[in-house]
């Protein structure tokens, strides 16, 4: 290990030697993302409040995952990027097993395998992969020279095929679109040539057709079907989408007001607390906090990029380039989604939608953003 | 270790590293404007559009059905009223697992497979979220049984509606008719805003025939619902118009009378006020009960029905189409007298049989041996076959069919009932139309007694009676009295039957009698039943149901009681200032004198009895 060491302590120049001081000296935490986070999370309970139909049951988890969320990312923001480098394939490795497990032993729920259950817990393996997979594909390019040479990407192509396939076969479509992109963005940022780039597109083109026969589910093709003419199928699968589009129409400038839409209120919109949470707040809210949401999304993502601009190593940059370009896949793909055009697959709108599992994982990704940031600070 | 790892230019791949992010940032901005676009098309543009979307959505327009118009007899008795019922329905997608849950409620209330099946197709066609029926009348047991058990299952609903109910049953069932599902084809044929909440129509009777006038006009809600329909807050409220309210001329008394009259009898009874055509009683024996059709009756109790020989199903007083018989002969005492083949006084010899000229088939009399010599009057009074086969020959088919005609024979009588059977006035163009041959001599014999081809209604012959009474007015018989305020008039026809006086005197005095005379077909049997408090003109009837071959003798002995000869009679009273007019048919009750005229007396006994209780002119 110790030539490793080495090579890690030459790769910038200035680059400060480690070991002085204790990292865990000082407590680790970048401000600004932290405010906007919770700005976030504080719009979302809001909104949740008003699309809860439990009886503010539902509100009242969310806010303990919330909380949840808060120390793990506080937690994560501890660490070391050094450290999550060296270790990078172990969470990786964890979570192969795991989907393996789900795939064979996992429980259903509407006709999909996605869920481990360990005594009361309830694990979604795929989400640990959206941060696992990042992290190695980062550390693996990141000890080679930048760009990457073709045998390089095949072995990142590779480890990003396997969780993939695992995950389209339990199936989980939004989970496996997000998994891609995690990867596909490290590779991306570690600078994969043009012509590689419009030749994947190109294979992907001649892949689709092929994905519609061979691997897409009839709800999926439904779905995507539905995406083309809603009206063909008004009760059937297109009703989520006209209801979602109807609630965000009639929302106007301004909305109708906090607990005055009626297409949440009367349950004309389904899964409004969870993925379509933002035909919600376009409904009762209007289109200025639909802006609001986005501006918020958007300087989220800029003090992401900011960091990772910023990071001290072509790992840290890497991954937290990563994390934040997968950050926006999620908003984007939602609110796509909701709004008709994009198929409907199972993303959630980030800290906002009711639902543990991607707050936490979602705390994970920005606590390790604030790891990154720290690192730098620490050096500036 | 490979050279070049050590010596990576960190400057390039911060450079490479700033120049991907930039292309990122760039296309993120890109797909940012987009969505921005998107919402701003959908909440700004496109507003007006979905805030419409959004009020259809949660704005439903409910009908409410109207309550359907009732029905009284003459004196204000209800004969068919509404009564709360309750529907059991199920909302599927609250229902979670479906056969579960049908499962469980078969083991509470019985669920025929038909139901089931019914259910199934509706559930196919329903809406999200909306409930669909399952079981349209609820007995108060399993009312109950539900109330009790309903905690345990989702997405059970149990609602109430109005049920047509017929208090009376049986005895009014053909009068009335009954309330049904709206099938298929009357779906097709309705005006579907006239019929907004509205699941049954009138299938048959009184119900089918005044359907407009019943229905009324449903009223509207518009109310607030949540995507499960259920309506969270009405916001405004049309209230329905209630049918129009029918009463009729029946009397439920009579009707009574007259049912159980005929109580193990196949039969039918129509009495006529004589005065303004109203029905007082129309009784076809067996009834059945029409309450289960009104919520769906099972197939089996309905087998039960139309497998019964007794045929309860079919009206036979407006569809039953039977062999006339000597009710006819005042018809045709009356056509000989207007036409001159014979005078009051004229005398025709009966030696027991009648040939026609160039043939040796021997018509025979009902009476072996004959009457001897007998005139018109003796001729209705005694039901002298003989008699009648002379004068009708005389006359020919032509002034048979033209008299029968008039008096309604033939042709629809034009009450206010559906499907009301014309029965056969047969003429030389019927028989060729029908028969494809010509019309023979002996045809006009057979006719002339009311036999062979001719047949006719019991409400025919009621009819016919009444034009007797009335001395020739024409005027359709009606079972409607009023119609809400308006009266539901049967208007005279401006023809009458044109006879001379003493035509219509000679043969009416002959009707009397049939009831008063010595050798009167009737006398026994209705004196029998104690001395008459007011004066009766009436006719006898038998019609044969099997065919006497030519050396035979009628022996009812020897026959099956289905074989057994029609037994009919016709009557009028008073006969100077007549009232009531009435048919009688008992099916296989052998002769008209002995079974039909005491029902028929019965009857106008009953009349002019209940006549006389009552206050005339409000003294």
């Amino acid at each position: 290990m110790s030539k490793r060491d080495f090579h890690h302590q030459l790769r910038e120049p200035g680059a400060a030697v480690y070991g002085e001081r204790s990292r865990w000296g000082r407590f680790q935490f970048d401000p600004l993302l932290g405010l906007l986070l919770v700005l976030l999370m504080g719009v979302g309970l809001v909104v949740l409040y008003s699309a809860d139909d439990s009886g503010h049951a539902q509100l009242r988890r969310q806010a303990v995952y919330m909380a949840a969320g808060l120390v793990v990312m506080l937690a994560t923001a501890q660490l070391s990027p050094r450290f999550l480098e060296r270790w990078a394939w172990w969470p990786y490795g964890l979570a192969v097993l795991l989907l393996l497990a789900v795939d064979l032993i996992g429980s259903d729920a509407k006709g999909a395998r996605r869920w481990l259950e360990l005594g009361p817990l309830r694990f979604q393996p795929a989400e640990l992969m959206k941060i696992a997979l990042p992290l190695v594909a980062s550390a693996y390019l990141a000890a080679r020279p930048l760009p990457p040479r073709l045998r390089d990407v095949g072995v990142v192509l590779g480890i990003l095929a396997v969780p993939l396939v695992l995950v389209v076969w339990q199936p989980d479509l939004g989970t496996a679109v997000l998994i891609a992109a995690g990867g596909g963005f490290v590779l991306f940022l570690a600078g994969l040539g043009v012509r590689y780039i419009v030749l994947a597109a190109a294979a992907a083109l001649i892949a689709a057709p092929l994905m519609w026969l061979f691997v897409l589910h009839d709800y999926q093709k439904t779905r995507i079907l539905t995406l083309l003419d809603p009206e063909s199928d008004k009760l059937g699968a297109g009703w989520n989408i006209i209801q979602s589009t109807t609630a965000i129409g009639a929302g106007g400038w301004f909305g109708k007001g906090w607990m005055q839409g009626t297409q949440s209120q009367l349950d004309f919109l389904p899964e409004g607390h969870t993925d379509f949470i933002i035909a919600v707040l376009a409904e009762e809210f209007g289109f200025v906090a639909v802006l609001g949401l986005l501006g918020l999304y958007l300087l989220i993502i800029l003090r992401g990029l900011a960091i990772s601009l910023a990071a001290p190593s072509p790992f840290a940059r890497l991954l937290a380039g990563s994390i934040v370009l997968t950050f926006f896949v999620y908003v984007f793909v939602n609110m796509g989604m909701v709004a008709g055009v994009l198929p409907v697959v199972g993303v959630p709108l980030p800290m906002v939608s009711y639902g543990g599992t991607s707050v936490i994982t979602l705390s994970i990704g920005f606590g390790i953003l604030m790891a990154i940031r720290s690192e730098t600070g620490r050096r500036g | 270790m490979n050279a070049d790892r050590l010596l990576r230019d960190h400057r390039r791949e911060h450079r490479l590293f700033a120049g991907r992010l930039g292309l990122a940032l760039l296309g993120m901005g890109l797909l940012f404007t987009l969505l921005v676009w998107r919402y701003f098309d959908l909440q700004v543009l496109r507003h007006e559009d979905f805030v419409t979307r959004a009020e259809r959505n949660r704005i439903h327009v409910r009908a409410i059905p109207p309550p359907r118009g009732l029905i009284f007899d003459r004196n204000g008795v209800l004969l068919a009223d509404n009564r709360p019922g309750f529907i059991l329905s199920i909302v599927i997608e609250r229902a979670g697992n479906l056969d579960l849950l049908l499962a469980e409620l078969q083991r509470l209330i019985a669920l025929g497979d038909a139901e089931l099946e019914r259910f199934r197709q509706l559930a196919a066609r329903r809406r999200p979220y909306e409930s669909v029926p399952l079981r349209y009348n609820l007995t108060e047991e399993e009312q109950s049984i539900l109330a009790v058990n309903e905690y345990r299952f989702e997405g059970l609903e149990i609602s109430a509606q109005l049920v047509r109910h017929y208090p009376q049953g049986a005895m009014l069932a053909h009068v009335l008719g009954y309330m049904g599902r709206i099938d298929e084809t009357e779906l097709k044929a309705i005006d579907p805003d006239a019929y907004r909440g509205v699941y049954s129509i009138g299938k048959a009777g009184l119900e089918r025939f005044y359907e407009a006038e019943l229905l009324g006009k449903p009223g509207y809600e518009y109310a607030e619902t949540n995507a499960r329909g259920r309506v969270m807050r009405v916001i405004e409220r049309t209230e329905p118009t209630a049918g129009r309210n029918l009463r009729l001329h029946l009397d439920l008394r009579l009707q009574q009378e007259a049912y159980a009259a005929l109580a193990g009898e196949r039969g039918a009874v129509v009495a006529i006020d004589v005065r303004d055509g109203g029905v007082l009683a129309l009784a076809s024996a067996p009834g059945f009960d029409p309450n289960p059709f009104v919520t769906g009756i099972s197939s089996a109790a309905y087998r039960e029905l139309t497998q019964s020989s007794d045929r309860p199903l079919f009206d036979r007083a407006t569809r039953g189409q039977y062999p006339p018989g000597s009710t006819v002969k005042p018809l045709f005492a009356l056509a000989a007298l207007d036409s001159g083949v014979v005078t009051p006084t004229t005398r025709i010899y009966d030696p027991g049989f009648f040939r026609l000229e160039n043939s040796s088939h021997r018509y025979r009399d009902w009476k072996r041996g004959g009457h001897g010599w007998v005139t018109v009057r003796e001729g209705v009074v005694q039901s002298c076959d003989i008699f009648f086969y002379t004068v009708g020959t005389r006359m020919g088919i032509d002034r048979l069919y033209q008299i029968g005609t008039q008096f309604g024979l033939g042709v629809k009588t034009g009450i206010d009932l559906p499907n009301e059977a014309a029965g056969v006035m047969p003429s030389r163009d019927w028989k060729r139309a029908v028969r494809g041959v010509a019309w023979y001599p002996g045809d006009t014999v057979n006719t002339s007694i009311g036999q062979g081809f001719m047949t006719a209604t019991p409400l025919q012959l009621a009819v016919a009676a009444m034009r007797i009474a009335t001395r020739g007015e024409v005027r359709a018989p009606r079972l409607a009295r009023t119609l809400g305020q308006s009266p539901v008039a049967a208007p005279l026809a401006i023809e009458r039957i044109q006879l001379a006086d003493s035509t219509w005197a000679a043969v009416i005095e002959a009707m009397r009698g049939v009831v008063e005379d010595r050798r009167g077909t009737a006398r026994t049997a209705l004196l029998a039943m104690g001395p008459l408090r007011y004066s009766l003109a009436g006719k006898t009837g038998t019609a044969q149901v099997v065919g006497i071959k030519q050396n035979e003798r009628y022996d009812a002995r020897r026959l099956a009681k289905e074989q057994l000869d029609h037994a009919l009679f016709i009557a009028f009273a008073p006969v100077e200032a007549p009232r009531i007019a009435v048919a009688v048919i008992v099916e296989n009750g052998e002769h008209g004198s002995s079974t039909a005229a005491p029902v028929a007396r019965q009857v106008i006994d009953t009349y002019l009895g209940l006549a006389a209780q009552e206050p005339v002119g409000g003294t």
